[in-house]
């Protein structure tokens, strides 16, 4: 009976891991095609090729790094010394904040990505690399303060005191102290910052300015206009990137424990 | 004034309406080995970071040598601490840890080396500088806690309940040497425990608080012999405190019984607590004042605890002679085993 019914259950999860993985796979295996229509005339690496040399494809992926690393590193330092300052806060307060936090992570994108719109325009801020940057740190900090938060609640409280003790001004205790022990909680908001950032479309799609477009919003606007097989390729290379990111993400927050929720 | 290097004065601090400390005044003096003594939730710990500077008073004054460190933020003030279990930096070595405080007042490199390698020894682990944290047994992470305060040559050493997370035999051997080394370097050393045992083994100067106040205030023998009321008797070592009261001085009653004792000063037939200490009763067989019955022995390795009961009241008496369960006995009192106590309405 039971390997009869350990069967079954495993080719249900290979049936649910084909349906939601299908697409993908068939998305790498078409950016190996050589043919530029869906019949298969063999295996070859052009598109790959093409897609280097272009440089319109160059330019996102640099738009998209570019982004990507300012608007992580600017949201892991606030978000940072945000978490060490709701942490420090009173119960209710500190509740308080931590909703205020939540929301955007639960908001949905298009909703972020709209009034996000909406306030650029209010304030005449020109669209463009600048707009990216704020709105995509407007939906990493949060990620930020939830994956450091945990690990200000798990220190000794006492160790910044026994810093101070030892004749550490604040600044210095924190630094040398606090930072240092926070570090794996610091470094994965980073990673997620960054993943979320180069995997952002929707709030993208509605910040960026004319002539400024990252990697999604050019594979949004190319398909729209047709197959191109570069695209296919790019699309391959992006999911692999962030497939990366989030194995590396998983390792650590699976070894901190009760990360976020 | 001269002697003393810290003094409180009035010292206050409510968080909302609740009130943890209702005007402590204590002076302290150079050398001397103080212990706050006293339950859990008596204040202590707040007391001991009103001195540290982690806590602001809500009234009252530190005075430190003579100068108010009120407003002194805790970098600033020239004492350190040992905090409830350790506080060592996870991520430095024994070294990181042991060096902070002199890194900090950037002393050259080879100073810092010399004076680390010096306190290690002073403390039993010579040559553990390399060493990791987590691999440090709890001894060995509290022999490195006591290092890295004292490796700043303090004037004044606060501890906070520093060995309460070892285990007994360890314990024992650490309050040995906290009280070597407090007399080695000749400074002084404030110390927070709940344990009554640990405050008498090692103090110059107990202050047995309770409830945000001080109880008394005393050297350990006279904690011990003259607890001024009941909370303290009770507190320190084991009692039987009964009521009673003075017809007058030198008299007093209890258990239907008026006996001879060394108080006075009291009201005419003034009520008040007798306490008497377990090992002052002296049980016989033959004859004595209360006549009672054994109704439980039991074996604490120095001495029998035994519990006797007499006319309704179950007296705990500490004997080295043990007699059965349900044996006839008589216990006997001296004039100066009998204590008698002021009642204290607000003690529960």
């Amino acid at each position: 009976m039971k390997p009869k019914r350990n069967i079954a259950g495993k080719v249900y999860l290979f049936l649910i891991f084909l349906f939601l993985y299908a697409p993908i796979i068939i998305l790498i295996i078409y950016s190996f095609n050589e043919s530029k229509f869906r019949t298969w005339s063999g295996f070859s690496f052009k598109w790959y090729i093409e897609l280097f040399s272009d440089t319109k494809i160059m330019a996102a992926l640099y738009n998209t790094i570019l982004v990507a690393v300012v608007a992580s590193l600017l949201s892991t330092v606030m978000g940072t010394l945000a978490a060490i300052g709701i942490h420090g806060m009173k119960k209710w307060p500190k509740r308080l904040i931590m909703d205020v936090t939540y929301l955007p992570v639960l908001n949905p994108d298009i909703v972020t990505g709209v009034s996000l719109m909406l306030l650029f325009v209010f304030l005449s801020i020109p669209t463009g690399r600048l707009t990216l940057i704020l709105a995509h740190m407007s939906f990493c900090i949060p990620y930020v303060i939830l994956s450091v938060l945990p690990k200000l609640k798990q220190m000794n409280p006492n160790i910044y005191h026994a810093a101070l003790d030892l004749g550490a001004t604040p600044m210095r205790a924190m630094w040398k102290v606090v930072l240092p022990e926070i570090m794996p909680g610091v470094i994965t908001g980073l990673l997620m910052s960054f993943t979320l950032s180069i995997d952002d479309f929707i709030v993208s799609f509605f910040t960026t300015g004319p002539g400024v477009e990252n990697l999604s919003i050019l594979i949004y606007n190319a398909a729209r206009k047709g197959v191109n097989p570069s695209i296919n390729a790019l699309s391959a290379l992006m999911f692999v990137v962030i497939m990366c990111l989030l194995l590396i993400i998983n390792k650590r927050t699976k070894t901190n424990v009760d990360i976020m929720f | 004034m001269s002697n003393a290097i810290l003094r409180l004065e009035g010292i206050r601090k409510s968080y909302g309406e609740e009130e943890v400390l209702k005007g402590i005044d204590l002076s302290i003096g150079r050398h001397e080995f103080l212990t706050l003594l006293g339950p859990s939730g008596c204040g202590k710990t707040t007391l001991l970071r009103i001195i540290g500077g982690f806590v602001a008073p809500s009234e009252g004054i530190v005075w430190y040598d003579g100068t108010n460190i009120n407003k002194l933020p805790p970098y600033k003030r020239q004492l350190n601490t040992v905090f409830q279990k350790y506080a060592l930096f996870p991520h430095m070595n024994v070294f990181g840890n042991v060096a902070f405080g002199l890194q900090i007042k950037k002393l050259p490199k080879a100073t810092i080396a010399e004076k680390v390698k010096k306190i290690l020894q002073l403390v039993g682990l010579s040559g553990f500088e390399d060493r990791d944290i987590e691999s440090l047994s709890g001894g060995q992470q509290q022999r490195i806690a006591i290092a890295r305060a004292l490796v700043n040559e303090p004037q004044v050493l606060l501890l906070d309940e520093p060995l309460g997370a070892l285990d007994l035999q360890l314990r024992k051997d650490m309050q040995l040497e906290l009280k070597k080394i407090q007399t080695a370097l000749g400074i002084t050393f404030i110390y927070v425990t709940h344990d009554q045992e640990e405050a008498l083994t090692m103090s110059d100067k107990v202050v047995v608080m309770n409830k945000g106040e001080i109880q008394q205030m005393g050297t350990p023998v006279d904690i011990y012999n003259e607890p001024k009321n009941r909370f303290v008797a009770d507190f320190i070592g084991e009692s039987n405190i009964i009521d009673g009261r003075m017809p007058a001085d030198r008299r007093v009653v209890f258990l239907g019984k008026e006996l001879e004792c060394l108080d006075g000063g009291f009201a005419p037939d003034e009520a008040v607590d007798v306490v008497i200490r377990p090992e002052d009763i002296r049980v016989s067989t033959t004859e004595g004042i209360f006549p009672g019955v054994v109704t439980s022995v039991v074996f604490k390795g120095v001495h029998y605890e035994m519990m006797v009961q007499s006319d309704g009241f179950d007296w705990m008496v500490h004997s080295t002679l043990m007699e059965p369960v349900g044996t006839q006995v008589y216990l006997t009192l001296g004039p100066d085993d009998i204590h008698i106590m002021k009642k204290v309405a607000a003690h529960e």
